[in-house]
């Protein structure tokens, strides 16, 4: 590829990456520090809707670190978050609506 | 008319997007609508039944916590791969990206130790819904761990002449590969705390 | 542009590159525009075939227990002793019918065919964005579909627990089955492949000056499909493995518990759910029914653009229409579901996105309608079948509604009448569609018209034999006949006076065949016979028509550029009834 665009941009971009290495050793601790956490939540025996409750919030906010600086989401383009959105939207009816409809029935009595 | 495709390397002007970022996020997101298929089995079938052992009663808490920080240790290789080409650092690349690989190794390790331990005590995917549930999500959570070995594998091996070539073209390749890698981690951890957990 | 100096333009940027061979260049292609015509051939073929198994079971619907002359005896005593049908058979034909047309016919002809041959060219680009995923995703479809094909010779026969799979039939069902949920998954990454490429395609390489609001309807069409497909059948492949696991895991994900088979008590752990099956079949199953019919819709809107000489009614709201309608074709799958037992909550959910979703397709529908009027309209065959199209679908789309209200399904559920319902949207709707734009782009791929005299018999017949066949179903439905009966409702009082509209489908569907014949021919003796033809046959107005014909490797001789929107016809003021995409405003 072209010399002269590497040599100009090298700069900016090794700062960048630096910047983006160093943002990725502070989320692996997060990490290590929730998963911590998720492990040690159910040694508290919490009720059975509160265990639920928690882990998905911790294994969400896992997630989130997962996918906003290891998978570069925070500095992403907007066409992308316009996919993700619309399958996020689109997730949440698969996962609820059929449990719905199971718990919502005709009775006879 | 020259037969190259544009955007292959360089990004489109007006979306900042290369081809192949943008195929690897769609691919994503049927991902997300694969597992998302399988959690909703899960929630069905969970609320549906009568009774749901704990996970505890059949699964190896400990060893899945280690294969949850193997999974998480090898995300972070990844980055660190794909920075090494990002600032023309072939060789530090090439150990960090074994290093990928042998963290997905030592998580099928464990999954199989899991697995024929399950075996050995008699509990198989027919035995009832929970283990049905269990081998089937961590199975296909499994497939796509050696999908993605198979991948990183090639990009550290052969797939790596690249570099030679087309250095700018092949750090794309890496992270693309790393964003695959980096949802087969979310998915674990999700997977972990709602199977051996709750 | 002479297609001589096409060619020869072509060949030498072929000799840049080198030669390709025959394995290379005709079956192992990565071009999209050969790929396009093997999914386009390959589909075609495999609708004729789903025709045939269709025809078969019309004997046995109109002439119960009779036995067929000839064929009867042709397909052996396993599966028609003597000549008559076992029931069991009948039930492989109905299945396969259903997957075949759907998964291996429509959907390759209209995305995998016309997607991958027109898309590129519509928006200027030399290719798909990923030409070996391309290839990849019609070899996928080939070995689904050979997969599909072989399971017929299986012990126990193919597939035979209808297209929609249910358990706890399919799951004790024999190794067809097994074989039918391996061809899935063959076909599902076939079109998950494709449709990565197509979206990708749509966004980066579409030339200067081709914002999106100037995309020709078709390439709008094609892009909500590719997300439809992207999203929705995940669900299903996550379904067949589920249903894999079941039959060959003997896990219990889709078997209640206490399940009896045959008076006895079946050995397997129980506590699963087969309305799982169900919401998870029809997450895909009810997008998909947009995916046949939304590629249709982009052709017919082409040809009547084209043909009425002036722009598309509406073109804004079409396109947010077909968002609209993507979007909302995600939440109303239960609507397939209404007698399993939802509450009336759930129920009146579904029933309300389900007659929302009614209102984005009356809006296209009645943009086309509205398209017409002022139009100086051509009746080529191409215009022909899209015009034929609009009504069809209208009686698709209406029928559909009593079936989308909860009470009047509980009456129509599972009837003949869902049967007519969905045979007019897909039969003299999409493959109408999908007609039209076989008439209207077979000059594009190669050099050469088809003959207008045989379209024209072709569109007639077609288009009265249609009626024939499905309108019956309609009167068949609303007296209560059910479907997937071996012997058309014979054994039932209640099917009694309706009974010889059997005959009369039966009949429709043998003439409709007799008058797929001119087409068949008309197809293979245009390409070497018919009328030679440049560039630009229709002075149409979307990119693909600036390209020779057939176009070279590269598609383009000069790279595009589009300085205006793309139904610009009968301009006041224009030199010409119509002033392409292509060209330069004069200054």
């Amino acid at each position: 590829m072209s010399e002269s665009h590497d040599t100009k941009n090298a700069h900016a971009g090794h700062a960048d990456v630096d910047h983006h290495v160093r943002a990725a050793y502070y989320v692996f601790g997060s990490l290590l520090v929730l998963t911590g956490f998720t492990v040690g939540a159910y040694f508290l025996h919490l009720p059975h809707k509160l265990a639920i409750t928690l882990a998905l919030l911790i294994a969400t906010v896992k997630g989130t670190l997962v996918a906003a600086w290891f998978m570069h989401l925070v500095s992403e383009r907007k066409m992308i978050f316009w996919m993700l959105g619309l399958t996020a939207v689109l997730f949440f009816p698969l996962l609820l609506l059929p449990t719905l409809t199971v718990l919502d029935r005709i009775m006879l009595r | 008319m020259s037969m190259e495709i544009p955007y292959t390397v360089d990004v489109r002007p007006d979306t900042g997007l290369t081809n192949g970022k943008l195929g690897i996020w769609l691919f994503l997101a049927s991902e997300v609508m694969l597992f998302g298929a399988l959690f909703a089995s899960y929630v069905m079938l969970r609320v549906g039944a009568h009774e749901w052992p704990a996970g505890a009663t059949y699964l190896n808490i400990p060893l899945a916590t280690l294969n949850t920080v193997i999974l998480i240790s090898s995300s972070v290789t990844m980055v660190l791969a794909w920075a090494s080409l990002a600032k023309r650092d072939f060789s530090r690349f090439r150990v960090f990206m074994g290093i990928t690989i042998l963290c997905g190794l030592g998580f099928l390790v464990i999954k199989y130790f899991e697995y024929t331990s399950k075996f050995h005590h008699g509990y198989f995917p027919a035995t009832n819904t929970f283990l049905g549930v269990y081998f089937t999500l961590t199975g296909l959570h499994g497939l796509h761990v050696i999908g993605g070995m198979a991948v990183n594998g090639y990009l550290w091996g052969p797939g790596s002449a690249l570099w030679k070539t087309d250095p700018v073209h092949f750090t794309n390749r890496v992270e693309n590969a790393g964003l695959f890698w980096h949802l087969v981690n979310l998915v674990w951890i999700f997977l972990f705390p709602i199977l051996y957990l709750l | 542009m002479g297609l001589e100096t096409a060619v020869a333009h072509g060949a030498a940027h072929d000799a840049q590159h080198e030669e390709l061979g025959f394995w290379r260049k005709y079956v192992f292609s990565v071009d999209h525009k050969m790929i396009g015509i093997q999914y386009a051939i390959t589909g075609l073929l495999f609708l004729l075939f789903g025709f045939c198994l269709m025809m078969l079971m019309r004997w046995q619907l109109a002439y119960p227990g009779a036995a067929l002359p000839i064929l009867g005896t042709l397909l052996g005593e396993a599966r028609m002793p003597g000549g008559t049908m076992l029931p069991e058979f009948y039930n492989e034909l109905g299945a396969m019918h259903g997957t075949i047309m759907v998964f291996m016919g429509v959907v390759p002809l209209a995305v995998g065919g016309f997607g991958n041959f027109v898309l590129p060219l519509q928006i200027g680009a030399p290719d798909m964005a990923f030409p070996r995923i391309n290839m990849a995703s019609y070899w996928s479809y080939f070995v689904g579909g050979s997969v599909m094909l072989a399971s017929f010779f299986v012990p126990g026969g193919a597939a035979q627990s209808g297209w929609t799979s249910y358990s706890p039939l399919a799951d004790i069902a024999g190794s067809g089955q097994t074989w039918w949920l391996f061809g899935m998954v063959f076909l599902i990454t076939s079109s998950l492949l494709g449709s990565i490429n197509f979206i990708v395609t749509t966004i980066q390489l579409r030339a200067p000056g081709l914002s999106f609001w100037r995309l020709p309807f078709f390439v709008w069409a094609q892009f909500v499909t590719s997300f439809l497909l992207l999203l929705a059948f995940p669900p299903l492949e996550g379904a067949a493995f589920l249903q894999l696991m079941d039959r060959l895991a003997k896990t219990s994900f889709f078997l209640p518990s206490g399940l009896v088979v045959s008076g006895q008590v079946l050995e397997v752990s129980g506590g699963g759910n087969p309305l799982l099956w169900q919401h998870l079949f029809w997450f895909l199953a009810h997008p998909e029914v947009y995916v046949l019919i939304l590629p249709a819709m982009g052709i017919v809107a082409e040809v009547i653009a084209n043909n009425t000489r002036k722009p598309l009614w509406g073109y804004r709201s079409m396109v947010y229409s077909l968002m609209f309608l993507g979007f909302m074709s995600f939440i109303v799958w239960a609507h397939h579901m209404f007698i399993t037992g939802m509450g009336t909550t759930m129920a009146a959910f579904f029933q309300t996105t389900t007659m929302i979703i009614s209102i984005p397709s009356v809006v296209i529908l009645s943009a086309l309608v509205l398209s017409l009027y002022g139009g100086s309209i051509r009746f080529t065959t191409p215009m022909l079948f899209a015009l034929g199209f609009l009504p069809m679908f209208g009686i698709g789309g209406l029928t559909g509604l009593p079936l989308g209200l909860t009470a009047a399904d509980i009456h129509l559920h599972d009837t003949y009448y869902v049967i007519g319902h969905f045979h007019y949207v897909v039969a003299p709707g999409t493959i109408f569609g999908l007609f039209a734009g076989i008439y209207y782009w077979f000059p594009k791929a190669t050099g050469r018209l088809m003959n207008e005299t045989l379209g024209k018999i072709h569109f007639a017949g077609s288009f009265v034999f249609m009626n024939v066949i499905f309108m019956p179903m309609f009167i068949m439905g609303l007296a209560g006949v059910s479907r997937r009966l071996y012997d058309g409702g014979a054994s039932y009082a209640h099917a009694q006076p309706v009974l010889q509209w059997n005959v009369v489908s039966s009949w429709g569907a043998w003439g409709l065949a007799l008058f797929q014949i001119p087409f068949i021919f008309n197809f293979f003796w245009s390409i070497y016979r018919g009328k030679k033809t440049d560039a630009n046959p229709w002075h149409a107005t979307t990119l693909e028509w600036s390209a020779p014909s057939p176009p070279p490797h590269g598609n383009f001789l000069t790279p595009p550029a589009a300085y205006r929107g793309p139904y610009e016809y009968s301009v006041p003021g224009a030199a010409s009834d119509y002033s392409p995409q292509w060209e330069a405003a004069k200054a």
